[in-house]
């Protein structure tokens, strides 16, 4: 309330006043009142909303350091708190095994769709070609196609050169480009001003250069955007792991060994909520450390130019 | 410029365009693994409309969760969104928490809610028993349940359209407020008549992408059959969570049925196809874009 002291100019129209004179007026005790009430009440709204989102978070947490029996009961509270579980977990399923196959997965497919959209993006924003619109509007279309459509034959295709179970259909389609990323890319390259491209043009650099050497450095946080996409893309991916890898659990993932907790006549679900949570972290870490990038790249995929 | 296609051009054929062609073909056949293609004509879809139940069991659930899910998730999506856009002390705490869950992957949310749900030791049925419900619901063990169910993971797991739904809502330039504000708008008529028109494109692709994915609704379905039943297939419990894609599954991954999937797929790709084209068409009348469309 304590606004900066206010000089008046023009002095002529105005009662000679000095600017000490004026002072705000106090708010009236009711509209203080009305004010504070409603602050309280929106916090009051926020904060039960909040409790819907984090309460089964909480649960979920205060479960995982439960004992088995404990798990089982009605309690909310854990006694005494069985931090061993997240060891225990490591001995019940090969976490290791499943995290590093996660791991592979998630980084060479990331890699592929790094280095294989790029140019196609490319392609589609700085060079001027017959058709180009038209190959433009068929990413687009491959992004709306159902996988159902194209999965039984890619399915049967791949068990016929013994790809099933393995990790290649998962990794090799990934280095033949991404629909999503090129769109994403190709969005974010139009905005890169024509001026620079076209100078470097005139300088006599080749497409090849101008995309290693201008585009690419400029687009650094769209291209972070899209790895980080893909990564938590296959990172959590279900459907694909257990078509392609589900047979043989020596190449299972996260998302397929963390089924694995129904037990022989109950589910451990403290054990299922810890290893949950394992899986989760790197998730939430990632989330944080680049909430800056991912909020660009959302607002890249909006509705607008 | 041939150079730097490639990899699309590759992928594109033989990832989409020949697989296309391939279960397009097989559709009209029988083709029972590990055996080969056998043309049958029309008889997969013939079957499959008039014969199949399973089908048509799939069919009334997946429209049952996006005709429940779908606005559900809009409209709690819109509400937090607001919640979110107003500038008080501590927002950025709230947007960290409506958004938690959406970090959790699929699998890890879906296992939450086995637990958190279940019947006998889940806390949220304990909740129910403490303030008086005495038979509070069996969720993922009833079929009536089992969806109502999934779409509460939906809805704890809205941030994602939440927080499209916040840029657009802080996205509305300032002065249209200001000139509602002029013309005496109270705050009901404001959100109705500025901010919605304003965020409709938003709200417009999420029902888009919310319907196409609902024909595709896989994970949780499966996850859930898996986890809650010792002999479960997938689809349980009694066929309540059969969705479309879940059943094209087991016709194709189960049962090795190709040809019957390749048809139930191509099916699918014409009614989301005719689904979008209705909705588009639909959109003129609701969506406002500000200077022009998508393409342009």
């Amino acid at each position: 309330m304590s606004a900066p002291p206010r000089t008046i100019v023009s002095t002529e129209l105005l009662p000679a006043r000095t600017a000490a004179e004026i002072v705000p007026r106090a708010m009236p005790p009711a509209l203080v009142r009305r004010r504070r009430l409603h602050t309280a009440w929106s916090h009051t709204l926020m904060i039960a909303v909040a409790m819907l989102f984090v309460l089964p978070m909480v649960f979920v947490v205060l479960t995982s350091l439960m004992t088995d029996a404990q798990a089982l009961s009605n309690d909310f509270w854990p006694k005494p708190f069985q931090f061993s579980n997240y060891s225990t977990v490591f001995h019940t399923i090969p976490v290791g095994l499943y995290t590093w196959n996660t791991v592979q997965i998630a980084v060479l497919g990331t890699i592929g769709v790094v280095v294989s959209s790029v140019p196609v993006a490319y392609a589609l924003s700085r060079m001027r070609w017959k058709g180009r619109q038209v190959v433009f509007v068929l990413v687009l279309s491959t992004l709306m196609l159902p996988y159902q459509v194209t999965v039984v034959p890619l399915y049967v295709w791949f068990s016929k050169i013994h790809w099933i179970p393995s990790f290649k259909p998962l990794i090799v389609p990934s280095f033949l480009g991404d629909a999503f990323s090129i769109f994403l890319l190709r969005q974010f390259f139009l905005s890169v001003p024509e001026e620079l491209t076209d100078a470097a043009r005139v300088d006599g650099a080749s497409h090849w250069q101008i995309m290693t050497r201008i585009m690419v450095p400029l687009s650094k946080s769209a291209i972070a955007a899209i790895a980080l996409f893909n990564f938590l893309y296959n990172w959590n991916d279900f459907f694909a792991p257990l078509l392609f890898a589900g047979d043989d659990p020596h190449l299972w993932t996260l998302a397929l060994g963390l089924n694995e907790f129904r037990g022989q006549y109950h589910v451990e679900f403290n054990l299922m909520m810890a290893a949950s949570i394992l899986f989760m972290i790197p998730v939430v870490v990632l989330f944080f450390l680049a909430q800056r990038v991912l909020i660009e790249g959302v607002t890249l995929t909006g509705s607008k130019e | 410029m041939l150079l730097f296609l490639s990899p699309w051009i590759v992928g594109f054929v033989l990832l989409t365009l020949a697989p296309m062609l391939a279960s397009l073909y097989w559709s009209f056949t029988k083709y029972q693994l590990p055996g080969d293609p056998k043309w049958i004509g029309t008889l997969n879809y013939r079957f499959m409309f008039t014969k199949d139940p399973f089908f048509w069991v799939s069919v009334r659930n997946t429209i049952w969760i996006i005709v429940v899910g779908l606005p559900l998730r809009v409209v709690f999506g819109v509400i937090t969104a607001l919640l979110l856009t107003r500038k008080r002390r501590g927002v950025n705490l709230y947007r960290t928490a409506y958004f938690l869950p959406t970090m959790a992957p699929i699998v890890a949310a879906t296992l939450a809610f086995v637990f958190l749900l279940n019947p006998e030791h889940g806390p949220i049925n304990a909740l129910l028993r403490s303030v008086g419900i005495d038979d509070p619901p069996l969720w993922f063990f009833s079929p009536q349940w089992s969806k109502p169910a999934l779409v509460l993971l939906g809805l704890w797991g809205v941030g994602d359209a939440m927080i499209i739904f916040l840029a657009g809502f802080l996205d509305v330039p300032q002065h249209l407020y200001e000139a509602a504000d002029i013309e005496g708008a109270g705050r009901w008529p404001k959100f109705l008549h500025v901010s919605l028109p304003m965020v409709s494109p938003v709200i417009f692709f999420e029902v888009v992408t919310g319907i196409i994915f609902g024909f595709q609704y896989f994970a949780q379905a499966y996850i859930v059959a898996f986890n809650t039943g010792r002999e479960a297939n997938v689809g349980d419990p009694q066929n309540s969570l059969l969705f479309y894609s879940v059943y094209l599954y087991r016709q194709g991954f189960q049962n090795f049925k190709m040809g019957y999937a390749s048809a139930m797929a191509w099916v699918l790709l014409l009614v989301s196809m005719a689904c979008t084209v209705l909705v588009l068409r639909g959109s003129k009348r609701w969506v406002h874009y500000q200077g022009g469309g998508f393409l342009k």
